[in-house]
């Protein structure tokens, strides 16, 4: 049993070993380079950076699942502003427990992953098609509820989530860790986990193979959107308000991290331990990037370049594998 | 030899990684002839034919055309050289005209004025050139796949070749469209085109081939006179042994009836089809291509969308509604399209072996590896799959091996009831007689088979019953000694 773990952990560096390396050289360059040399590795600064990606990690697992099904999914960060919303609306505007507004806001997330599930499964429309109208539609009802301000919302319950603390550990670095420890079990240690990967290979013939296609889809997607509520509401807590604007592109980050974590496109392969350090990669990038002070808008520029390197990485090294 | 060739490969050698695909191989092509390419999967034909077609360079050897020497480097070369090759997969544009498909990349007129007039009127003739019977204006996605082979070939001869390469352009097409096919190859041939023709259909061979280049493991064991040897020399050729069984089977007497179907129908493909199975058989099922046949056992299987009809399991009548149904009631179907139906061509052999009996080691949020291990080497061995490993990626096996895997899922349900729709097709003689030979262990057990399969010799010398389908229904059901090739196509027309 030691040695088949010890066989899993030598083959996850050794499918992995492109990211690693790059993930490791970033952080080596933010402690060699003047400007960070002091701020990067500091207990508050790692804190921070888990705590400010957890939500993409979130978003990340049911993107990971969404992709390797042979799917895509951008409504997430519209659900991420109006689950934000419903819960500060719920406490603010009517006066619900806070954790009532929690579950409301979650079940708001499940909700679009459940529209988004039910239209792939029933019609023919392409999920991009979908989610890109839900992801409309999401946006559209947060700003008609708020009409387009924040909610704020200062007490202390609300803040705990996105701003507190567990021990010495920030709160979403810690449901971070869980939301992935469940999400490798749901993908590696269930029969679901393999439909997934089937349906996502070759539906048709999952099909044949006896496999409920339309479920395996439901089931992600539906994941997927309650992932994007909870997200919604860590980053609500976090700056102590629902803001229709939140989560602004925050599917494209997800994507990022998916892709860049080896995940392929086409559907069929891609593994979770890839969208960690997908995730890890993406975040450092963001946090190195602020740390040295570099311009906001210029900032796009060098993610954009960094991810196209990376996916550019995996392809030369599947290409001399001949796979 | 003082003889001219068209066509001489001279000490061809090629390795990859860890493989030498290609050990000095030699291949002599005349003008005018068919020359048959023969071996196994994984014998390196396509490794040749994709060093003469440029797409591979070769370590060692030479290329003479019309004794000239030429160096083949890339596609471009292998074109201006005089060769075009008719891959197996068709890689036509579907949503463009024939004539578009065929001119594409090099369309007459101005760069950025088609003068569509001109492309239409030389492609028809063309095609009329060949007495094809295609408009050139048609959308390619509206012709049948033989069409398309068809369009493929003119268009690979627009280039002017003198070297034809085919590579297992029957494998998909029905028996009609095979002797249109033939047509044109010997219209080929008459003008001085040489062929080169990769098949594994044995029977086709003797019809269209003059002579024959036999390969194995990455070498030319021999080139013979089609005229002057027969089935079981090359056979013994190919496979370095001589095959005496190549049919295994021991008819015994069948025992109960276990399946029994009446009034199949589907709304589409399969009409009121009704029949029966017992335990022990196997019982085959023979049409043309498109008869109904897939579709019927689909339906059964509970994969159609309104199956009419009623289903009996061991007498009792029973409701299938899905796989899932069917898996329960005992019956698993290896499906007829290996690629688009049965692999998850991505995921390793073990996942392919496994996915349908994940209940018996997948339990708890934990997965007994060693039990998915042993399930796996169960079936490998089996079979007697040849894999490297467990996981290595099944896209990268022979068709032979990927059938293995696929049959081997199957059974690992344990049914009692099996329907391989098409078990051999694509594969190699070698693995073709050891999945007959396991048949007829299967059914020795007490398993009961259904074989859809458009190759009647395989239908005629393993079925102890035969159906014969047509538009959907059942026209005649003959026993093992009345089933014989005339017998079978009369009621195949019926």
């Amino acid at each position: 049993m030691a040695s088949r773990a010890k066989n899993g952990i030598v083959k996850y560096f050794k499918d992995n070993i492109g990211i690693i390396i790059a993930l490791i050289a970033m952080c080596v360059f933010m402690v060699v380079y003047p400007k960070t040399r002091t701020t990067f590795m500091t207990p508050k600064n790692l804190f921070n950076i888990l705590r400010q990606n957890a939500s993409n990690m979130f978003l990340a697992t049911g993107m990971t699942m969404v992709i390797i099904l042979g799917g895509i999914e951008l409504s997430v960060g519209s659900v991420i502003a109006l689950s934000g919303c419903v819960a500060a609306g719920s406490v603010v505007y009517f006066h619900l427990p806070i954790v009532v507004g929690f579950i409301l806001a979650v079940l708001v997330g499940a909700l679009v992953g459940v529209f988004n599930g039910f239209v792939i499964c029933k019609t023919d429309i392409p999920p991009f098609i979908v989610t890109l109208a839900s992801m409309n539609i999401a946006k559209g009802i947060a700003l008609v509820i708020t009409g387009g301000a924040p909610i704020r919302c200062m007490e202390p319950l609300f803040k705990w989530p996105g701003a507190g603390y567990i021990g010495p550990f920030p709160v979403p670095a810690v449901l971070m860790i869980i939301i992935f420890i469940i999400a490798v079990f749901m993908v590696n240690k269930t029969q679901l986990g393999r439909h997934i990967y089937a349906v996502g290979g070759n539906a048709q013939a999952a099909k044949f193979s006896g496999i409920n296609v339309e479920k395996v889809k439901f089931i992600v997607y539906t994941y997927t959107g309650i992932m994007a509520g909870i997200a919604g509401v860590i980053i609500a807590s976090r700056l102590y308000s629902g803001q229709p604007t939140a989560g602004d592109g925050a599917e494209m980050d997800a994507i990022a991290a998916v892709v860049v974590g080896g995940t392929s496109m086409s559907g069929g392969s891609g593994t979770l331990g890839g969208t960690l350090i997908g995730v890890l990669i993406i975040g450092i990038l963001n946090n190195g990037l602020n740390l040295m002070g570099v311009d906001s808008n210029w900032q796009y520029i060098v993610k954009g370049l960094v991810i196209l390197l990376a996916v550019y990485v995996d392809w030369i090294r599947n290409k001399k594998a001949g796979r | 030899m003082s003889e001219k060739y068209l066509l001489e490969m001279k000490g061809i050698s090629k390795s990859f990684p860890g493989v030498k695909a290609l050990q000095n191989v030699n291949l002599q092509l005349k003008a005018g002839e068919v020359h048959a390419l023969l071996g196994e999967n994984g014998a390196g034909k396509s490794t040749l034919i994709k060093v003469l077609g440029g797409i591979y360079h070769a370590e060692e050897g030479e290329i003479f055309i019309d004794d000239q020497k030429v160096e083949i480097n890339d596609v471009v070369a292998a074109r201006q050289a005089g060769v075009s090759i008719v891959h197996q997969e068709l890689v036509l544009v579907p949503y463009m005209t024939v004539a578009e498909n065929i001119f594409l990349g090099r369309e007459p007129g101005t760069k950025m004025n088609v003068d569509r007039v001109k492309m239409s009127r030389d492609a028809q003739e063309l095609l009329d050139a060949y007495d094809m019977n295609i408009n050139a204006d048609t959308l390619v996605e509206k012709l049948t796949i033989a069409q398309q082979q068809m369009v493929e070939i003119v268009k690979a001869i627009s280039f002017n070749s003198k070297i034809l390469v085919m590579d297992e352009p029957t494998s998909s097409i029905s028996d009609k469209e095979v002797g249109f096919l033939f047509e044109t190859m010997r219209t080929l041939t008459a003008k001085g085109v040489g062929i080169i023709y990769i098949s594994h259909k044995m029977s086709e061979l003797e019809e269209i081939c003059d002579r024959v280049t036999v390969m194995r493991d990455g070498q030319t064991v021999g080139t013979r006179v089609v005229k002057e040897t027969n089935k079981d020399a090359l056979i013994a050729l190919m496979v370095g042994r001589e095959l005496t069984n190549y049919y295994t089977r021991d008819f015994l007497e069948p025992g109960e009836v276990v399946l029994k179907c009446e009034h199949i129908s589907d709304g589409k493909m399969a009409q009121d089809a009704s029949f029966e199975l017992r335990k022990g058989e196997i019982v085959g099922f023979a049409g043309l291509v498109g008869a109904g046949r897939s579709e019927t056992m689909k339906a059964v299987f509970g994969l159609a969308e309104h199956m009419t009809g009623d289903v009996y399991v061991k007498g009792k009548k029973v409701k299938i509604k899905s796989p899932v149904d069917a898996l329960k009631y005992g019956i698993a179907l290896v499906p007829e399209s290996r690629k688009e139906e049965g692999l998850y061509k991505v995921q390793s052999v073990k996942f392919n072996s496994t996915i349908e009996v994940l209940g018996e080691f997948i339990r708890h949020l934990h997965v007994d590896n060693r039990k998915e291990e042993e399930i796996t080497q169960k079936y490998i061995d089996m079979m007697a799959t040849k894999t490297p490993s467990q996981e290595q990626v099944i896209g990268n096996l022979s068709g032979g091996n990927q059938q293995k895997v696929m049959i081997g899922r199957w059974l690992a349900t344990n049914p009692e009831i099996l329907i391989l729709d098409e078990p051999t097709r694509g594969v190699d003689v070698g693995a073709k007689a050891e999945i007959y030979s396991i048949m007829n262990d299967l059914v020795k057990e007490g398993m009961s088979i259904i074989m859809i399969s458009s190759e009647l010799p395989e239908i005629i010398n393993m079925s102890d019953r035969v159906y014969v389908m047509n538009e959907g229904r059942v026209t005649g059901c003959l026993n093992h000694e009345e089933a014989e090739q005339e017998a079978i196509m009369q009621l195949a027309a019926k």
